[in-house]
């Protein structure tokens, strides 16, 4: 503890001239001005923006929509949790290319890699284009939409809100939590934005109308 | 100067590490000024990123909203600093994480490498992080047998290029991408010797070089952009996803982190993640942003440390006018729009920290009088641009100016024979004093005409200051007569109470 009681002097002492604790002004917009289908506009305008390809089905449109993005894949994860009827159509029904993610049936990083994955989501913010995953039972542990080359991501129009100041008390801070704004690119060469790098080099965004 | 002003004993303790300009900043500028490829290089860059930045900042009607909550933010955290360090260490340690304190460079590095050893490995995945930069991590581990890789592409590049950092974010702008080509197929083993300079596919090359790395690895190493007070949470702020690899894979995760990255509340988050992206990327969002607390169970790391790090930010913290320094979230938006960093790249900066606010963050955590950063802040015109674009509203020109006043200061007590600059305030000082005094030295324009000789242009005056001025700029003549005299025979009869200025420049000291 020797270090941290020598840092912690220095900061009361650097602090002496005791500076006040100034109140935070949060006059900055808190709440949405947009109605629901406008709002989802937003969302689907921002993420194609990011090179993510989205779609706008209802719930059961779902399992055809996912069987229609899983086409090419020779294997996918899925979380435990994911709804059952989501994935409750001819192909999907007895897939032998399904692989789920379970506590105590935990896949390795090699199982993973390279093959698609489908989970759903917390809450997602139009404005920014991001969506958040918390990593509960629907989403499944951080692994599982990292390492896998396409991710299918399920969006519930009921969980979109306009501004990120409304997202934030959907999600509880201390589950691990990964934003998502479009498949993960850089701009490190002359700031030319490439998309697909280290994680999932294809987004397909199913927004669900009516969940 | 600030240590006198808040009264402290043997304090304040300085930082070390990579935060020295090692030659005075218009020496190294000249080197770097010669490169014409860089300044192309820069020039594209800068400018393109201003771009992408106005337009998403001007896409929020709320932006100076968010920037004055971000501002008083970290004035808060900063004010409060021991309270909510002391309630982030409960928090995380509660999760499963363990928190180490480091007063310096060498003890930070000196931890890090203590707890790779202890995993029985001798390498590491590291996310690209300002604070391992800083203390030279890198170096530090490879000096021991520890090999350090790089995984953010930017990073990569300068590693194995072996090369430095010359922006914040992003750290190979220098280069560009047929010098980012040559490295790769001079350093990589098994890329493609046909490989193009189509960014596209030097991407896919760094992502098929470092994909076995990221899913063998055993420890990762990382910064943190942010740190939550309430919760004890980190966050990662990210773009290729090697971030997300690098925190979630290995069974050991080990952070290090500047003590003032906190914030109060998770809540705050919706300040600074609408601040952080549009003012570094000039993205509404990046692609990626990771948030971890501690250990959670089944999920990502298991063995979760967190080195804090001093290293010169309580010297920053302890000068009233530079603590705000401290509330720098690492966007690089004052790099962008510096004229001066546009024409001479963040090498010139020698340390990490480049651009305006590295001309200010380096002294204030080394002292102004280490090796040469007594330099940086006159690294600056005092435009201002840098102070416009800041999101946490650091005002940057004021604290320039601040520490030049503490360079001028710490040399005066050194000398027994005044300087150039005391010599030529002095001057200034009695000519400013009274309108006769003025008068007087108007009268002496005629000599600068005559020393102005044919072309009517002073090419060359003596001295280190004044010759310093005109290496680069001819002073056109001095006119024929002076304003006033002007004035007097225009006026016949002038009015003898007229000339306002005699009367009140005496005024200043």
């Amino acid at each position: 503890m020797e270090a941290r009681e020598e840092i912690m002097d220095r900061i009361r002492t650097a602090l002496a001239d005791a500076p006040a604790v100034p109140d935070v002004p949060r006059n900055y917009r808190r709440t949405a001005d947009l109605g629901p289908e406008q709002v989802l506009e937003m969302l689907v305008d921002r993420l194609e923006d990011y090179k993510a390809k989205v779609s706008q089905v209802e719930a059961a449109d779902l399992p055809r929509t996912i069987a229609g993005l899983l086409a090419e894949a020779t294997s996918y994860v899925v979380p435990h949790g994911l709804p059952a009827e989501w994935l409750d159509n001819d192909t999907l029904r007895a897939d032998d290319r399904r692989l789920t993610d379970a506590p105590g049936h935990r896949l390795t990083v090699e199982d993973l890699d390279g093959i698609a994955v489908v989970t759903s989501s917390a809450v997602s913010i139009a404005e920014s284009g991001t969506i958040i995953l918390d990593g509960s039972p629907t989403q499944g542990r951080r692994a599982i939409s990292l390492v896998p080359d396409h991710h299918v991501c399920v969006v519930p129009a009921s969980t979109v809100v306009q501004l990120l100041p409304e997202a934030l008390p959907r999600v509880d801070p201390t589950h691990p939590l990964t934003w998502i704004s479009g498949p993960s690119a850089t701009s490190d060469i002359e700031l030319e934005r490439v998309e697909g790098v280290h994680g999932p080099r294809d987004l397909d965004v199913v927004i669900v109308t009516d969940l | 100067m600030s240590q006198v002003f808040v009264g402290m004993p043997s304090l304040p303790a300085y930082g070390r590490g990579n935060l020295f300009a090692t030659e005075s900043f218009p020496e190294a500028a000249h080197h770097e000024l010669r490169n014409d490829q860089l300044r192309t290089n820069l020039r594209h860059a800068t400018t393109t990123i201003r771009e992408k930045r106005a337009h998403v900042v001007g896409e929020l009607p709320d932006w100076e909203e968010l920037r004055s909550a971000g501002s008083a933010i970290k004035e808060a955290v900063m004010a409060d600093l021991p309270a909510m360090l002391e309630q982030f260490e409960a928090n995380f340690t509660a999760r499963g994480g363990t928190i180490h304190w480091a007063r310096d460079a060498e003890e930070a590095n000196r931890i890090v490498e203590g707890l790779i050893r202890e995993q029985d490995t001798d390498e590491v995945v590291k996310v690209k992080s300002m604070a391992t930069q800083e203390i030279g991590l890198n170096e530090y581990l490879d000096e021991r047998g520890i090999k350090a890789f790089e995984t953010d592409l930017a990073e990569l590049i300068v590693q194995l290029g072996h090369d430095k950092p010359s922006h914040i974010l992003v750290p190979a702008i220098h280069k560009n991408r047929s010098q980012i080509r040559d490295i790769f197929l001079k350093e990589m083993k098994d890329v493609d010797p046909n490989l193009s300079n189509d960014p596209r596919e030097l991407a896919m090359a760094a992502r098929a070089h470092l994909r076995r790395k990221f899913l063998s690895a055993k420890v990762a190493i990382s910064g943190a952009n942010f740190a939550l007070a309430d919760t004890g949470t980190l966050g990662v702020v990210e773009s290729e996803g090697n971030g997300r690899m690098c925190l979630t894979l290995p069974e050991t995760l080990i952070t290090v982190m500047g003590i003032e990255k906190l914030l109060p509340h998770a809540e705050d988050l919706e300040v600074f993640m609408q601040l952080l992206p549009r003012s570094s990327t000039g993205e509404r969002m990046n692609p990626y942003t990771s948030f971890w607390t501690g250990e959670s169970h089944d999920d990502g790391p298991q063995n979760v440390h967190l080195v804090m790090l001093d290293n010169g930010r309580t010297a920053a913290l302890a000068d009233t006018y530079g603590r705000s320094a401290l509330h720098c979230i690492r966007c690089s938006a004052c790099m962008n729009v510096c004229p001066v960093y546009e024409r001479t790249g963040g090498h010139a900066y020698g340390s990490t920290y480049p651009g305006p606010i590295g001309a200010i963050l380096s002294p204030l955590m080394t002292g102004i009088q280490a090796e040469e950063n007594n330099s940086l802040p006159y690294a600056s015109s005092l435009c201002g641009a840098c102070y416009d674009a800041c999101p946490v509203k650091i005002n940057i020109p004021e604290i320039l100016v601040h520490l030049r006043g503490e360079d001028v200061d710490s040399r005066r007590g050194q000398r027994r024979i005044p300087s150039e600059m005391d010599l030529m305030m002095k001057g200034v000082q009695w000519a400013f004093s009274s309108g006769q005094h003025l008068g007087l030295l108007e009268k002496a324009l005629p000599l600068g005409r005559l020393a102005a000789g044919r072309d009517k242009k002073i090419k060359r005056l003596p001295g280190h200051l004044a010759g310093g001025w005109t290496s680069s700029r001819d002073i056109p003549a001095p006119p024929s007569q002076s304003f006033r005299d002007w004035w007097v025979k225009e006026h016949q009869t002038p009015d003898p109470g007229t000339p306002g200025p005699s009367t009140t420049t005496g005024q200043e000291k």
